[in-house]
């Protein structure tokens, strides 16, 4: 208590202080200031209008309460001296200041959650993770998703996506208790195979950059589910193995994989659901 | 007379109006024509879409389903506007 009065009265005394000063200060210093303060204000004014780096960003619009308009793309110009280096950056920053109608998902701004997902000048990646190329003045176009629903500008609908994710099991299935009762243990060489599989955060971008996946999306499993399945058919401590790959054993959820390798190419966090794609296929051969 | 032809996109609106409606029957009695009015102010909504829009109808059907599957689960009781 006897801190907090002393805190309060100290800022009290430097309120109190405060105008005095002023009225100490003779009045052309106050006039010093301020135009001190407006020629700072003209010099920003002035320095970015000359130096400023201007960049195009051309963003896929689609509003689902008026169904009948067609999507459209809209220019936005931001100075890039006054944003992030990131294509994230600049989209909240689109949101914050010129047109807080702009929707898209994003959480993490650090390439862990997977949720700001689109397809930036082509190619699919993580908003979070994709550098905004400051030396090219060409415009940037941000797509969603491409061959997905779109809930609303950026939004891609990924329930199908999340239902295949579903379909294959995604935890450890076992019937035996730890020998120890403990936790299950594994060996360095076993914990070793999920390397590569297990850092995937399912962003989607690898699924919906592989045509095959584009053609049957309703069948075929995709190059992130089956990633995903892999990472459970090589675990050591999983017991339903065969059945794992019983369930894959059709012509459309694996075998719809004609190695195209978009996956590969395009994925943001440099995975290789191509290899583990052939490592499943490898494994159900022999 | 001829019944009038329709289109596979106006015959899938139809029948999801018809599994609605379908969807209504299983709701308490009490309640089931709020879902009733409530189906059909969401078609009624967009009654005046061309129908040569399909993008719009695909989306819009594509919605009702999603809506349908949510309001259809045996814990949605009521529906008010």
């Amino acid at each position: 208590m006897a801190a907090l009065r002393s805190t309060t009265s100290a800022l009290l005394g430097a309120a109190a202080a405060r105008p005095s000063l002023r009225i100490a200060n003779a009045v052309p210093a106050a006039f010093r200031g301020m135009a001190q303060l407006a020629d700072g204000a003209e010099k920003v004014t002035t320095s970015s209008g000359e130096n400023a780096n201007l960049k195009t960003f051309q963003i896929y619009r689609w509003n689902p309460d008026k169904p009948t308009e067609k999507p459209r793309m809209q220019a936005y110009t931001l100075d890039l001296n006054k944003t992030g280096p990131m294509v994230l950056d600049a989209l909240i920053r689109i949101k914050n200041e010129i047109d807080p109608t702009l929707t898209f998902r994003r959480s993490c701004r650090e390439g862990i959650c997977g949720s700001c997902a689109m397809n930036i000048n082509g190619t699919n990646t993580l908003a979070c993770l994709c550098r905004i190329p400051a030396e090219d003045k060409a415009e940037l176009k941000v797509y969603p998703l491409p061959h997905t629903y779109v809930v609303k500008d950026l939004v891609p609908d990924l329930t199908q996506f999340y239902k295949q994710y579903k379909s294959i099991k995604p935890y450890l299935q076992r019937d035996t208790p730890a020998p120890d009762g403990k936790e299950y243990r594994q060996s360095k060489a076993d914990r070793k195979k999920l390397d590569g599989l297990y850092e995937c955060i399912l962003c989607a971008c690898c699924s919906t950059s592989c045509p095959s996946y584009w053609w049957n999306s309703e069948e075929y499993l995709g190059p992130a589910i089956l990633l995903q399945s892999y990472r459970w058919l090589a675990d050591s401590r999983d017991e339903k193995k065969l059945q794992r790959q019983d369930a894959l054993n059709n012509s459309m959820s694996l075998y719809r994989c004609h190695t195209i390798l978009n996956c590969t190419r395009t994925c943001p966090k440099g995975l290789n659901p191509g290899l583990a794609i052939q490592s499943i296929k490898k494994e159900m051969a022999f | 007379m001829a019944a009038i032809r329709l289109s596979g996109l106006q015959k899938e609106v139809l029948s999801l109006y018809r599994s609605c409606l379908r969807e209504c029957r299983k709701k308490p009695e009490a309640t089931r024509t709020h879902f009733r009015s409530f189906a059909r102010t969401e078609f009624e909504n967009n009654i005046s879409i061309d129908k040569r829009d399909f993008g719009a109808i695909e989306f819009l059907l594509r919605k009702g389903r999603r809506q349908l599957e949510m309001y259809a689960s045996p814990g949605v009781k009521d529906i008010r506007k």
